[in-house]
């Protein structure tokens, strides 16, 4: 009996191990309703699952405006995937309310990553990004040619003097609806990512990034009342419109409507194909040197995950060369290494947005690695579009500093 | 000893049980628990525990006080004029940093007002933009409830005859109900474009060019109106229907009898349509109340609140706090708020349209 009760057991477990010898991976993705994008990331679960055989991985997409309400959902059911993907400033969020574990791979192979791509809080890597993006000045070589304008350039960028008498020049030409256009139709995410790198060029910030614990005097002192004075100018005196109709945003440019446009490297593509002579100049400094936004979408994994060693292997394997090539192939972005840059039909030496790169490499400055940065977007969002719409600059800098003090308070200080 | 209530209805409880659990658990649960959570300071994505805080984010949103300051004045006593008007000390170095008055730390000026001589009232509130959303969902509601009402009462009256192809005009009028208001709204912010909208168009094609192109949604004074105008026009269909069900309920030999008593139109209506649309007139009155204080769609995707606060409203503030600042405990209160009101306002229009006897 004992020894039946020994060969079932020993039956039992072969079975089961037969059966574990391919563990499931369940992976979400924020792309969903992208084809392109889709079917690259099919193509890298595709080629991992067939080059071992210990993990499957399976993908679930979501349109990326659920995505982040999906993943808070299925936090609070205890319901996360293995695999998961964040945007890169909401991370310290998602890592510090325990969505999230520290992404256990290799070092040297993102050691030659762009900065912007890794995802680190508390001094652990929690994710690691197959992209960044950047944003530049655009504009044409026909325009800074006729307003007389000197091109600036990584090492000498604009003053805010010269960045004030080129928008002068483009103001007085009377060719266009308006000089420059920073974007105001893309409210959310685009408001902190694009327009808090101004803000840090005067010297401010959206908190102060020594404790995280307080936004007094980064965000209401005086370097960040000079910048509210100057956004709220870019509005009162004509330079921007404060309201923007959304078709505007995406092909005012092209149209010739605005001399100067703050945008994406996403956007570079269709720029392009539109005036052959765009040029993406650097951001000007405003003081405090020349800053931009990084920090894209990231990989990472799940506290959850009972497998993070498999995972972990995955993501891995999604960081070769040709992967990341043929995602700034497929949709535009920004490759993060130069080797990955150099496959690239765009970002190559001599490519028609290699300048992003540099620009990445050279200008870009992660959005405060805070838990709190999700609520201090919003905050920073409304004050932004509150002063462009007249309203007192100290004030209103002022009511998001308190709110956003609050909400720091109100979190016990998010673990800083 | 069982009740024929819970026996002889057991085919009954059978049918309900699924609604009743699904209301239970999506209606009257989460209300519950609206309630708990507003004592509370519950996050959306937090690890530290939820604690008890009493009545901490009621005081928060609606803390309002007043203060009175005199004018600046030079050092020979004269009052110092800036733009025309006298000069106050700013609120700012009175609300930041000020051990005199530890109590005004974090409220902001709401509006002001000068009762008579040199002194001005300033009201603080400790959360300017839940007042100012207050304030802008009682405009809404002051607004639509009886324009969209009235409204719906003439297209009823239009529609309620036996005319060929009356089904046309009912089924055109009806239109924008069936219509998703998300839909409505991306057509109608493009209708106010400022630059090129079809509102703009259409004002400058009937005035030769005289009227200049509105920023409608942009423009602090015109956005709440615009949103009120579109949504007037979205809902009066159906209000529509339902009068003109209460129409019809009306027996036709009373107007026979009017007709041959000679009695006016006006005198009809007034005697005749009106007393038989009282039940009617009360119902549509509480619905569009209650819906009016839901306002929050139109915001979401047309204005998000501004420019300026302009379009605030408190489902709005709701929802952007709960969800978009992870305040989940803030989100409640508002919540919680707004039921009360609703409340009050549905009980007092009950008491006020009861029937005499």
């Amino acid at each position: 009996m004992k020894m039946f009760t020994v060969a079932a057991s020993a039956a039992i477990l072969a079975w089961a191990s037969a059966a574990e010898a391919q563990q499931t991976l369940t992976m979400w993705y924020h792309g969903a309703g992208n084809e392109v994008e889709s079917k690259i990331i099919n193509q890298i679960i595709a080629d991992f699952n067939g080059s071992q055989s210990d993990w499957k991985v399976e993908l679930q997409s979501f349109p990326q405006a659920a995505y982040n309400d999906s993943v808070v959902a299925g936090a609070l059911a205890g319901n996360l995937p293995d695999i998961l993907d964040v945007d890169g400033p909401v991370m310290p969020n998602w890592a510090w309310a325990g969505y999230m574990q520290p992404l256990k791979i290799d070092e040297s192979k993102i050691a030659d990553f762009l900065p912007g791509t890794k995802g680190i809080w508390n001094g652990q890597l929690y994710s690691i990004g197959l992209w960044d993006a950047a944003v530049a000045l655009v504009t044409r070589q026909s325009y800074l040619d006729e307003l007389g304008l000197r091109t600036p350039t990584l090492e000498q960028p604009w003053t805010k003097d010269e960045f004030m008498a080129a928008l002068d020049a483009a103001k007085a030409s009377g060719k266009f609806e308006y000089a420059f256009d920073p974007g105001m139709a893309w409210t959310g995410e685009w408001y902190p990512y694009a327009f808090s790198p101004f803000l840090q060029s005067f010297g401010g910030d959206i908190v102060d990034r020594s404790t995280y614990k307080t936004a007094e005097g980064a965000l209401n002192g005086e370097a960040a009342l000079a910048f509210g004075e100057w956004w709220q100018s870019l509005f009162k005196n004509g330079y921007a419109p404060a309201t923007q109709d959304p078709a505007d945003r995406d092909g005012g440019f092209a149209a010739g409507k605005y001399a100067f446009s703050w945008n994406g490297n996403w956007a570079a593509l269709n720029t392009l194909k539109a005036f052959p002579d765009t040029v993406f100049l650097p951001a000007p400094d405003f003081g405090n040197g020349p800053k931009i936004g990084a920090a894209s979408w990231q990989f990472g994994i799940s506290a959850s995950s009972k497998h993070p060693e498999g995972a972990a292997a995955f993501i891995e394997f999604a960081l070769q060369d040709k992967y990341l090539a043929a995602f700034s192939d497929g949709i535009g972005l920004i490759p993060p290494t130069k080797t990955a840059a150099a496959m690239t039909e765009h970002y190559k030496p001599g490519g028609a947005m290699e300048v992003f790169f540099g620009l990445s490499a050279a200008q870009a400055l992660v959005r405060p690695v805070t838990p709190g940065y999700v609520v201090q977007a919003k905050v920073f969002e409304k004050a932004l579009a509150d002063i462009a719409s007249g309203a007192d600059v100290a004030a209103t800098l002022d009511a998001a500093v308190d709110e956003i003090n609050a909400d720091i308070e109100k979190n016990g200080g998010y673990g800083h | 000893m069982a009740s024929k209530f819970t026996v002889s209805n057991r085919t009954g409880w059978l049918m309900a049980g699924p609604a009743v659990l699904l209301i239970a658990g999506f209606v009257i649960l989460p209300f519950f628990l609206a309630f708990y959570f507003s004592f509370t300071n519950q996050r959306l994505v937090s690890p530290n525990p939820t604690e008890w805080v009493g009545l901490a984010n009621y005081r928060q949103l609606l803390g309002v006080t007043t203060l009175t300051l005199e004018p600046v004045r030079d050092e020979a006593g004269a009052i110092v004029m800036k733009d025309g008007a006298p000069e106050y000390p700013s609120i700012r170095t009175l609300t930041r940093n000020n051990p005199d008055r530890p109590d005004l730390a974090g409220m902001r000026e709401w509006f002001s007002f000068s009762l008579g001589g040199d002194s001005r009232t300033y009201v603080l509130a400790r959360d300017v933009v839940f007042m100012k959303a207050i304030v802008n969902t009682f405009i809404f509601v002051l607004v639509v409830a009886p324009v969209q009402a009235g409204l719906a009462l003439g297209l009823a009256l239009l529609i309620n005859q036996r005319l060929k192809g009356i089904n046309v005009f009912r089924a055109i009028y009806f239109m924008p109900v069936v219509v998703s208001i998300v839909v409505v709204s991306l057509l109608w912010r493009l209708i106010y474009d400022g630059q090129s909208g079809l509102l703009n168009n259409l004002l400058g094609a009937i005035s030769f060019g005289l009227i200049p192109p509105v920023d409608w949604l942009g423009n602090p004074s015109t956005a709440l109106g615009a949103i009120i105008a579109m949504s007037i026009w979205q809902a009066v269909g159906f209000h529509m229907v339902i009068w003109l069900s209460g129409l019809q309920t009306i027996s036709p030999t009373l107007y026979e009898a009017a007709a041959i008593e000679g009695a006016s139109k006006w005198q009809v209506f007034r005697y005749i349509t009106w007393p038989g649309l009282r039940n009617t007139a009360v119902l549509i009155l509480i619905v569009i109340t209650m819906q009016a204080f839901g306002l929050f769609a139109q915001i979401d995707v047309m204005t998000n609140g501004g420019p300026l606060d302009s379009t605030q409203t408190i489902v709005f503030q709701a929802v952007e706090r709960g969800y978009g600042k992870q305040d989940i405990s803030g989100g409640s209160a508002i919540s919680v708020i707004l039921f009360v009101i609703v409340l009050s306002i549905s009980l007092i229009q009950r008491w006020l349209t009861r029937e005499k006897s």
